[in-house]
């Protein structure tokens, strides 16, 4: 597979070094011998067709049983993580915002954040960021149950920003947000971007323009 | 004035009393009725617009309601239990009436709690609800914890006149070798709604219900919600018949269940006997492990072709997506599981007011431990 890191700077630390890793989704290989590397402060923007492994690669990283390392080694922070459980690695400091998340009966975006954020005690962030991406009204619904593929997509950057990540891992951002709330994301995602982040796009770089918060890292 | 009704009850059972929604203090009760093995502890609270006494005294005050009341919903040979209930020489439980037009605003509580070993628990139940009328009550049903096994058996006759209202809310937790079995019969009348709400998360022998409830009136409504988590080595075998035998009458019947080892039957039936009738029934079951089992049973019955009658059952093992979800934000997997299933469980659908979700809420909160 191919990949066009879009835009990068070496800042001081190592967050993540992904060598040679190969990933095996129900018995076919997705990911062979993959190396990567990412910088604090550095953002790194992934493009390629759909299929070619974008979201296999966050999901390695972050741990899903269903996404076997058959070769290679994760490290976070110098540590080797190729084995750690998903939560282990959330409570490092890994974050992801989901492609497609799952919606979950009876457990409210309220009841989600309050425990992601009395994880790290930031009480008070909720109401920020919520009003920043425009959800105050989706916090009491449950989570994404029912919610439009925008409103999805604008709970998972919050969730992130919630737990204020090391390494923020975001998965086609922008798929289904219309034009408005294009920005408003694209603000909240600047957030992200302060640190170490991985994001992919499966558009042609010229559909991220309106996005200002990634036009202005790229 | 009789004394503090917390006073008369073993410190002991303090604990399981309030894990079933039962208020010591009678504060933010109507009324109470509490029966310790047969005995009645008497409460020190009298309400308005409400009677609330035992059975037997009830047949001695008013002789009459025996031959109009009693054995009448629920048949003395329906089983062997209830003909062990019909023989039985004490007669115990409760006889609730609501006066006329009465709205009480809090809810009424009982207790039934067994408290000696391998006691044989029998009751039987009465529950008038005049015209207009309107209440909450709170079962709270129990075994303390040094009792191992015991059986309770427990008759219950419900009538709701015109215009009624009752909510009826059962909370259920009973030690590991403890047989129970309620028979429940209502009749619901013009205009009235019947609601019950069942839950329970402890382990239980064997737990087996299936009240029958006859919407009579037009536009009478029968609402039945279970939640259930049954721990290994537990039955429970719930279910409800609606009868719509009343013009628009109208009757839902929800049960979410939970499979942790322990054996599940999910029953519902719904009979559609008059025009313009609306019913649904809805079985969830969730399976944790491979240990227990769920079998959802839907019947559907129509004997009327203008009848609107529907129903969905799922059964499923819990959601790898939904836990690797929720492990993504830092929450281990043992806590994702239980918030999944809490979740699930969700008391929201019970629909009742503030104060009695808060009770109900308490029982859920103890899932973490129980999974």
């Amino acid at each position: 597979m191919r990949y066009n890191i879009v835009y990068s700077f070496f800042g001081r630390c190592t967050i993540l070094e992904i060598k040679s890793l190969s990933v095996e989704v129900e018995g076919k290989t997705i990911l062979q011998d993959f190396n990567l590397h990412v910088s604090d402060g550095e953002t790194v923007i992934l493009f390629g067709p759909n299929g070619v492994g974008k979201s296999t690669l966050f999901m390695a990283i972050m741990g899903f049983p269903k996404y076997k390392v058959k070769k290679g080694k994760i490290i976070f922070m110098g540590k080797d993580i190729t084995h750690l459980p998903v939560s282990e690695r959330a409570e490092m400091g890994i974050g992801m915002s989901f492609q497609r998340p799952p919606s979950i009966r009876g457990i409210k975006l309220q009841g989600i954040s309050e425990l992601i954020s009395s994880a790290k005690g930031n009480g008070k962030n909720i109401e920020y960021y919520s009003h920043l991406l425009k959800l105050e009204n989706l916090l009491n619904r449950d989570i994404n149950l029912g919610f439009s593929g925008g409103e999805m997509k604008r709970a998972e950057i919050y969730q992130l920003l919630l737990q204020n990540p090391l390494l923020s891992l975001i998965d086609e951002p922008e798929s289904g947000v219309d034009i408005e709330n294009l920005s408003v994301l694209g603000r909240a995602i600047k957030n992200c971007c302060i640190k170490a982040t991985i994001c992919t796009n499966g558009k042609m770089p010229v559909l991220l323009l309106p996005i200002p918060g990634l036009f202005s890292i790229i | 004035m009789p004394g503090l009704l917390k006073e008369k009850i073993d410190v002991r059972d303090y604990a399981k009393l309030q894990q079933v929604g039962f208020d010591l203090e009678e504060k933010e009760r109507s009324a109470t009725f509490t029966l310790m093995n047969h005995d009645e502890v008497k409460a020190r609270k009298k309400a308005t617009g409400v009677e609330l006494i035992s059975i037997a005294a009830a047949i001695k005050k008013y002789p009459e309601i025996e031959k109009k009341y009693l054995w009448k919903l629920v048949k003395k040979d329906k089983d062997d239990y209830t003909r062990s209930a019909a023989e039985a020489e004490k007669l115990a439980g409760y006889f609730i009436r609501v006066k006329k037009g009465h709205k009480a605003i809090l809810p009424l509580q009982a207790c039934f709690f067994i408290k000696a070993e391998r006691f044989k628990q029998m009751v039987h139940n009465l529950i008038i609800m005049e015209e207009g009328s309107s209440i909450n009550i709170i079962n709270g049903c129990a075994s303390a914890d040094y009792v191992k096994a015991g059986m309770h058996i427990g008759v219950t006759e419900i009538y709701l006149e015109s215009d009624s209202y009752l909510s009826y809310t059962m909370i259920h937790d009973w030690s590991e070798e403890v047989e129970v079995r309620p028979r429940t019969g209502i009749q619901v009348e013009d205009n009235a709604t019947f609601i019950s709400n069942y839950i329970t998360i402890k382990r239980s022998k064997i737990t087996q219900t299936a009240p029958y409830c006859h919407l009579k009136g037009k536009n009478a409504t029968g609402i039945f919600n279970s939640l259930i988590y049954a721990p290994e080595n537990s039955l429970y075998d719930v279910g409800a018949t609606v009868l719509l035998d009343g013009k628009n009458s109208r009757a839902e019947v929800v049960s979410r269940t939970i499979s942790g080892g322990g054996e599940v039957i999910a029953r519902g039936q719904l009979i559609g006997k008059r025009k313009d009738i609306k019913a649904h029934l809805e079985c969830s079951g969730m399976l944790l492990n491979d240990r227990g089992y769920i079998q959802a049973i839907p019947i559907l019955e129509a004997r009327h072709p203008d009848v609107n009658m529907s129903h969905e059952a799922s059964v499923g093992k819990i959601a790898e997506d939904e836990i690797y979800y929720l492990m993504a934000r830092g929450i281990p997997e043992e806590k994702a599981i239980s918030l999944i299933v809490r979740g699930f469980l969700d008391t929201k659908i019970l629909g009742l007011p503030a104060f009695l979700e808060k009770e109900v809420e308490k029982t859920m909160d103890m899932l973490e431990n129980a999974i």
